[in-house]
């Protein structure tokens, strides 16, 4: 029956084109474009860490003095120096890491090279385990290593790639500011995206190259990236000036709870740590704390750029319309073939049987629009890849999202036909006879 | 000429579902369109903002210093023989060292206080540092006071916090901060425990950035006389002569190197000129405002055919009808007329409709993205676009139904 009414359907269809074509197309544009958005959408809201984001948390309490305090007001987004050491050495979490971003210089011993910069991050120990960073030679340093100020560092693939030929370079020795380190271990490709431990250098596409211990990085005075947020007048450096005050929140700290039990006990001690530093003179505020974590975090941050909202809206309001158009298009066509439809009820087809056949012909429409509307989403995402914002490069159709578009597609076709098929399936044949 | 309503109202009523769904459609389109319509006003309005800053002749040079283990005196050794270097370059005219520049796209940024105590800022300005070649470098026109000495010029250090007791500010910042005029001579607090003196004003001069943020802020900005000799680099920004920038942009990354080989300069983007710096600063507005065209475009051309579509196909199922018409004493244009009219009344149907779902979506996104208010000449522009779109869609069936013969009413009954 299906293949019967299939063929009726392509039969109607090549009668009229241009009728034919416009439905196509309109259903194709539509999909195309909300496509393209849902799927910038959905790459850049994805989870980083799948499976582990869960056990992340970003603790966040209040050190900023009592001007302009005011009740509901966020914990600042960052932690200082002071703090983020304490937090850090109270080792109240599973595993806990307190970082910042930087650049380093890399003066590579091959002649052929010039020196250049490369991004790095320093970081305590914990960072690579609780992050799940993948090792392609060699490992991390560890907590004892932190407290040595060791001269270790961890460098990124492609960095290898760069120096080494890829060859594996543990324990050899690489110059970086001045001061030989010696390479602990080469990391595996990792970009986590959004750049999740650290929102301040850019959400998307911005990877480290080396991997420094964030003691060590201090003592050497390392240059630092991202923003300090800072309070009161005036500023002195922390480590010979070469860093922001203790009136400054410029690291972040991040901690492993494998429980929510265990992540509401840390919210305890985060409290009584607030309650201790205010009795010590150092907090002016009432404890004030935050433990998000990490899709709350993403999404406090509201890292998925508005703009990008926005266009996901528009799309969809474009394909209200292009539906709205098709369901028009469709009523015409098949109130116009009353006659014939009239005929096949009086030979004995039930309203059910010219229901499915209409549907079926909406379904044929719906699916030459989804391919239309997959290959202009194709299209679509090619331009945003050309465009040089931070996370173009990352907009790629998956296999989910391909599966989305096809029942996108037609659901919304079949929805589309549902109506103009109900209406025609309603004709009485006696009349549709007598007017012939 | 006069035409009967009623016969068309009456008419429309049996075909309840086609006339609502031209309406739906058009009131949709409306929607969209008057929003797309007002996103990309304001995102072309960004890209012609002014910066103050001779474009034609300027560029930056992104210069990071190799060798991390300098005090900062060395390091300001090095950043005043660089530009003694850069200004003796004969397609150059001048330079100065800066710690920003304007359309950067981000960059330094502090409130600005009357008093010290004062607990919520009076405002919030974009800082930028410079010498006494600053203005002229950029090309700022100094509107009132006078530009700074070079003994007034003050070196800072690696995250160093120095207040300089002279500033010079934009326009857009004197008038916020002494609205009655005069603010010569004045003081401001900007995050510093001293206050700087305003000793000149220049007019235009673009913040860093370009975000949605601080579209309250527009065009605040000061500079202070400083060196920002920071351990990690510093941006030289050049002006070349009058169509010797790419003469002065091939040699100024040359001199610099014969100075001293241990920095690094960006090959790919060490070295900007403004055309690029602008390009690459209002990339998003631009995509956002082609993007919308496209979609207006789009929209409204599908709208057009969905017309064109129902339209036909109500003028063939009324061909006997208006051939009876034809017979009883109507004229071609007439018919002509009664298609005109009915897509008319649909229109204007849709577009009241269009009018209160585009400011219903207007009012969403002003609490979901921050956008603003839109004005209601958009709605306007919408609402008059789309009755001509039905009228020119229409057009086409409505000639044709008009050139229907009269015989067509003995015809097939």
């Amino acid at each position: 029956m299906i293949g019967y009414y299939l063929n009726l359907a392509l039969r109607s269809l090549k009668r009229n084109k241009v009728l034919t074509a416009l439905m196509v197309l309109a259903i194709a544009v539509g999909i195309g474009a909300s496509m393209t958005t849902l799927t910038v959408l959905h790459v850049l809201s994805g989870d980083p860490l799948p499976g582990k984001s869960g056990e992340l948390y970003y603790p966040q309490i209040d050190p900023q003095d009592a001007r302009g305090m005011m009740p509901g007001t966020m914990p600042p987004e960052q932690v200082t120096l002071i703090d983020g050491t304490n937090l850090l050495r109270a080792r109240q979490a599973d595993r806990q890491a307190l970082m910042a971003g930087g650049a380093v210089p890399i003066q590579p011993d091959a002649s052929a090279l010039d020196p250049f910069y490369v991004e790095a991050r320093y970081t305590t120990a914990d960072f690579f385990a609780m992050f799940d960073v993948p090792f392609l030679y060699g490992h991390g340093w560890t907590g004892i290593d932190d407290e040595a100020h060791v001269r270790d560092v961890v460098i990124a693939r492609e960095l290898n790639e760069k120096l080494f030929k890829g060859a594996d370079s543990v324990g050899r020795t690489l110059r970086i500011g001045g001061t030989m380190f010696r390479i602990a271990g080469v990391l595996d490709s990792w970009r986590p995206n959004p750049h999740f431990y650290d929102l301040t250098t850019g959400s998307y596409n911005y990877y480290e190259q080396a991997f420094l211990p964030l003691q060590t990085a201090l003592e050497l005075r390392f240059a630092k990236n991202g923003s300090n947020d800072c309070w009161g007048n005036g500023t002195g450096g922390v480590v010979g000036g070469a860093y922001p005050s203790a009136t400054c929140v410029w690291l972040q700290f991040w901690v492993e709870l494998d429980s929510p039990a265990r992540a509401a006990a840390y919210r305890q001690f985060l409290v009584r740590y607030s309650e201790e530093q205010k009795a010590l003179g150092r907090f002016q505020r009432a404890p004030n704390v935050q433990l998000r974590n990490l899709m709350q975090w993403l999404d406090h941050n509201g890292v998925v750029p508005s703009d990008v909202r926005l266009q996901a809206w528009l799309a969809f309001g474009f394909l209200l319309v292009c539906l709205v158009n098709t369901v028009g298009l469709m009523l015409a066509k098949f109130l116009r073939r009353s006659g014939e439809l009239g005929v096949r009820r009086a030979l004995g087809a039930s309203r059910r049987a010219l229901l499915a056949q209409l549907l079926i012909e909406s379904a044929v429409v719906g699916t030459a629009g989804g391919i239309g509307g997959l290959l202009l989403a194709f299209f679509g995402l090619w331009l945003v890849r050309h465009r040089s914002s931070d996370y173009a490069a990352l907009v790629h159709l998956d296999a989910a999202m391909l599966l989305v578009t096809f029942a996108l597609a037609i659901s919304a076709s079949l929805l589309a036909g549902l109506l103009p098929a109900w209406r025609a399936s309603k004709v009485a044949p006696a009349l549709q006879l007598k007017s012939n | 000429m006069h035409i009967q309503i009623r016969p068309i109202l009456a008419a429309l009523r049996r075909h309840k579902a086609g006339t609502l769904l031209i309406a739906l459609q058009i009131a949709l389109t409306l929607a969209i369109v008057c929003n797309a319509l007002f996103i990309i006003h304001q995102r072309l309005a960004n890209l012609s903002a002014a910066s103050g800053v001779d474009e034609a002749n300027v560029f930056v040079i992104a210069n990071m210093w190799a060798d991390l283990d300098r005090s900062t005196e060395q390091v300001d050794a090095q950043v005043r023989a660089d530009l003694l270097a850069l200004r003796q370059l004969p397609a150059v005219r001048n330079a100065t060292p800066a710690s920003g520049y304007p359309l950067r796209g981000g960059g330094w940024d502090n409130f600005v206080t009357m008093t010290p105590e004062q607990v919520k800022p009076t405002t919030d300005a974009a800082v930028y540092t410079g010498d006494e070649h600053f203005l002229d470098t950029l090309g700022l026109k100094l509107v009132a006071g006078r530009n700074f000495r070079p003994d007034e010029v003050m070196v800072m250090g690696t995250q160093q916090a120095i207040t300089p007791p002279t500033a010079i500010v934009s326009q857009a910042l004197a008038d916020r901060l002494f609205p009655d005029g005069n603010a010569l001579g004045k003081s401001f607090y900007a995050m510093g425990t001293a206050p700087s003196t305003i000793v000149g004003i220049v007019d235009p001069l673009h913040r860093q950035g370009v975000d949605q943020w601080s579209n309250g802020y527009a065009g605040q900005a000061l500079i202070w006389p400083l060196r920002a000799d920071d351990e990690r680099g510093i941006y030289y920004i050049v002006r070349a002569k009058p169509g010797q920038l790419a003469d002065a942009m091939r040699e100024a990354p040359k001199a610099l190197y014969a100075q001293n080989r241990l920095r690094i300069i960006d090959p790919v983007d060490g070295i900007q000129d403004y055309a690029t710096i602008r390009h690459k600063v209002y990339d998003r507005d631009r995509g956002m405002a082609i993007l919308m065209s496209v979609i207006s475009v789009v929209l409204l051309a599908i709208t057009a055919a969905g017309i064109v579509g129902l339209t036909s196909f109500w003028v063939g199922q009324r061909r006997k009808q208006i051939g009876v018409r034809r017979a009883l004493g109507a004229r071609q244009r007439d018919i002509l007329a009664y298609f005109l009219t009915e897509n008319f009344l649909i229109s204007a149907t849709g577009v009241v409709l269009g009018a209160v779902l585009a400011v219903a979506f207007n009012l969403w996104t002003v609490t979901r993205f921050e956008m603003s208010h839109m004005s209601m000449a958009y709605v306007g522009i919408g609402v008059v676009a789309l009755l001509l779109l039905g009228q020119g869609a229409v057009l086409a069936p409505a000639l044709r139904a008009s050139r229907v013969s009269p015989v067509e009413a003995t015809r097939s009954v």
